[in-house]
């Protein structure tokens, strides 16, 4: 730890419209931003769900948060770890997921993706290299 | 270096508690508050599951949860450890971090 700037991970495991819990966990992450923290995002079990493509609420009368993801990488959070394991038992692969772009300041600020998928060992170990964990 | 995950719903309606022990290291301890303390009885479809990450992980039950659930410590699977209170204080500051499951 430097400069008092601690690593977050904010822990995601639910699917986006069933439960509110998705949707907040958002909130919090954008409000979280302007601590100007060491943060990452990780999304396991069905909380997969909430980065896929093709979400369309309308006829469901809520909000369509997926969008969001993509405006991340403007507020400095650009780490978004995806255990392939979570993906593979609900049938899907990382071509299911929308894409996220941010602009890498230190490399000229060249696009690239904020979506890395990991295995269930390296989310361990991901999890294991935290000073704070918030899940939802 | 090493989490104290808690897990606060029944084993038998989501996969909290699997995910859980999926994902712990080594050293870590897991402690069942709630209707996670579900996860805690023995001869359960479970507690295999468990008994077999009971040694490499602490598992711990909150009983004041099992009371009120009426659930006796003379019930639970052999390595889980019932704790007050008191106990879930000294486990969160035994840990480096906690860790919820949902």
């Amino acid at each position: 730890m430097e400069d008092g700037i601690k690593k977050f991970l904010y822990v995601n495991r639910k699917a986006p419209y069933g439960t509110i819990y998705a949707l907040e966990a958002l909130e919090v992450v954008l409000i979280g931003a302007a601590f100007d923290q060491d943060v990452s995002l990780a999304f396991l079990d069905d909380g997969v769900f909430q980065l896929t493509k093709g979400q369309n609420t309308d006829g469901i009368g809520v909000k369509n948060f997926s969008p969001t993801f993509r405006a991340l990488g403007d507020y400095d959070v650009n780490k978004l770890y995806v255990e392939r394991e979570s993906l593979e038992e609900r049938g899907l692969t990382e071509d299911d997921l929308q894409e996220i772009m941010y602009e890498d300041e230190d490399d000229d600020w060249a696009e690239k993706p904020s979506i890395r998928i990991i295995s269930r060992a390296e989310m361990a170990d991901l999890m294991h290299d935290q000073d704070v964990i918030l899940s939802f | 270096m090493s989490t104290l995950h808690t897990v606060n719903k029944s084993p038998f309606s989501t996969q909290s508690l699997l995910s859980c022990i999926n994902h712990a290291k080594d050293g870590d301890a897991i402690l069942m508050i709630e209707d996670g303390v579900y996860g805690a009885a023995a001869g359960t479809g479970v507690a295999s599951v468990v008994a077999e990450k009971a040694g490499a992980i602490k598992f711990y039950v909150l009983a004041p949860d099992l009371a009120a659930r009426g659930i006796d410590t003379s019930r639970l699977l052999d390595g889980v450890e019932a704790v007050d209170y008191a106990g879930f204080v000294a486990l969160a500051a035994e840990h480096d971090r906690a860790q919820a499951w949902l």
